[in-house]
């Protein structure tokens, strides 16, 4: 077994999932694919979202990703960060949020 | 970053033979990745073999004002390389009587050539199309003696297309040395100022964009419309067409990508990017590259790795085109990065 839960050459093999289900596979990246599309949003935006969101969920592999993919689209490093920022403000306001539940049930169990 | 070539370093890359070894290198030799003629085998074609000669592409020395990181010619001003004009003489008869649509100077800078100008005044009068100056921009305000080469690039409607990596002097001065995006800005504004990338100017313009790193060019219709914006806005520049390039892993870049460990991912890259819609349009099936010393080759990147065309003709001297165009090209894994995507010539994407 490999000795790391994350190996870097394994983001290469993202698209051998489909070899264990075909089907699924494929639908999911065809899925994929066509998020990231030009639409409403330009692909450019859609990018930094995808950076913002890789940080969210902490996965090593999307970062990587899309910290690439910002380059190749002449993304800067100042445009890069803001979005991270954006994400980590949500998550740090989906933590404080719950600041008015603790207080809620605070009141409510107080004389 | 390095102020000298590879070759004043003395390091191996310098060594043609040795960046070859690399290209056909355990990567390959292993088959973790296939070579580059059996993944064009196994997407239907055959050797790659010329069409109709558009493209004459000449070289006219190495010698060069700046030391980019990414350069695949490893140009510096320490390359004392440069053509001579009894070379130009012999490239100035084929101009003449070549069908050749396109006259293409590159270098170096080619502006630093002391016949550079004699050249392009001969060329100019031989009827060709297209007459394109690559120009690194910087040029233009390194010394006087270059200040006015907008007014002469104009005199002889030369096409001017100029390296710019970034809209941002960041990006810019990291991949091609402080200060150059502060010169470079200054050189489109004196192009834009004798007329050169205005709208409906018949002075073409034209931006080249190669990433300043390990990843690929991005969209490019995406990009131009990025950097139109961005020069109009901050400095109130204009100019026609944006072509993105791909770097290939030779000379100055193939050394940055093993030195920063990226070599595998980026070569993986442009595999896994291999369009056979591009491989239909390379650049090799419409161009000949001339070097320096008048020595033939596929294009300007067989040329920085020694390898000259498989012909009986191989040398400017020699040229017959009929005899030329019936040829195989000469391919190895660096081919691989003209392929990837939109695929990627000196004209920009091919698809």
């Amino acid at each position: 077994m490999a000795s790391d839960y994350y190996n870097p050459a394994d983001l290469r093999k993202f698209g051998k999932i489909t070899e264990w289900s075909k089907e699924l596979g494929e639908a999911f990246f065809d899925y994929y694919g066509k998020v990231f599309e030009e639409g409403a949003l330009s692909a450019r935006e859609k990018s930094l979202i995808a950076l913002a969101v890789s940080h969210v969920v902490k996965c090593p592999y999307c970062i990587d990703a899309y910290t690439k993919d910002g380059l190749e689209r002449g993304i800067t490093k100042e445009e890069m960060m803001e979005a991270v920022h954006a994400g980590a403000a949500i998550e740090s306001g989906a933590t404080l949020v719950h600041g008015v539940q603790m207080m809620n049930k605070y009141n409510k169990l107080s004389m | 970053m390095a102020t000298k070539s590879l070759k004043a370093r003395e390091k191996e890359l310098a060594n043609t033979n040795k960046q070859l070894e690399i290209l056909s290198g355990p990567l390959f030799e292993s088959g973790e990745l296939p070579f580059f003629r059996d993944r064009l085998e196994s997407s239907g074609f055959e050797a790659l073999r010329p069409g109709t000669l558009e493209i004459l592409q000449i070289n006219l020395g190495y010698m060069c004002n700046q030391v980019c990181e990414h350069c695949h010619v490893d140009a510096g001003p320490d390359r004392k390389e440069i053509m001579t004009r009894e070379t130009m003489r012999q490239c100035l008869e084929v101009i003449r009587t070549t069908g050749a649509h396109t006259l293409d100077l590159t270098g170096g800078a080619p502006e630093m050539n002391p016949d550079f100008r004699w050249f392009v005044e001969q060329a100019s009068e031989a009827g060709i199309q297209d007459f394109i100056v690559r120009s690194n921009l910087t040029i233009i305000r390194a010394n006087k003696k270059y200040h006015d080469l907008p007014e002469f690039f104009a005199k002889h409607g030369v096409h001017v297309v100029s390296s710019l990596p970034h809209y941002t002097r960041g990006k810019t001065d990291k991949q091609r040395g402080d200060g150059v995006f502060d010169k470079s800005i200054k050189a489109l504004q004196e192009l834009n100022r004798v007329g050169y990338g205005t709208e409906g100017s018949p002075l073409k313009l034209d931006l080249v964009y190669n990433p300043s790193g390990a990843f690929l060019p991005g969209d490019q219709n995406a990009l131009e419309q990025d950097f139109k914006n961005a020069l109009k806005e901050d400095f109130g520049i204009a100019f026609h067409n944006l072509f993105t390039i791909t770097n290939l892993p030779i000379a100055r870049f193939l050394d940055y990508l093993i030195a920063s460990e990226n070599y595998e991912d980026y070569m993986t890259a442009l595999v896994d990017a291999y369009n056979p819609e591009a491989v239909k349009n390379v650049m090799c099936t419409n161009t000949i590259s001339v070097s320096w010393d008048g020595w033939l080759y596929d294009c300007d990147f067989n040329q920085m790795l020694g390898l000259k065309v498989a012909n009986k003709v191989q040398h400017i001297a020699d040229f017959q085109e009929n005899i030329l165009n019936n040829r195989e090209i000469v391919i190895s894994q660096h081919c691989y990065g003209c392929t990837a995507g939109a695929g990627s010539s000196c004209q920009g994407v091919v698809t």
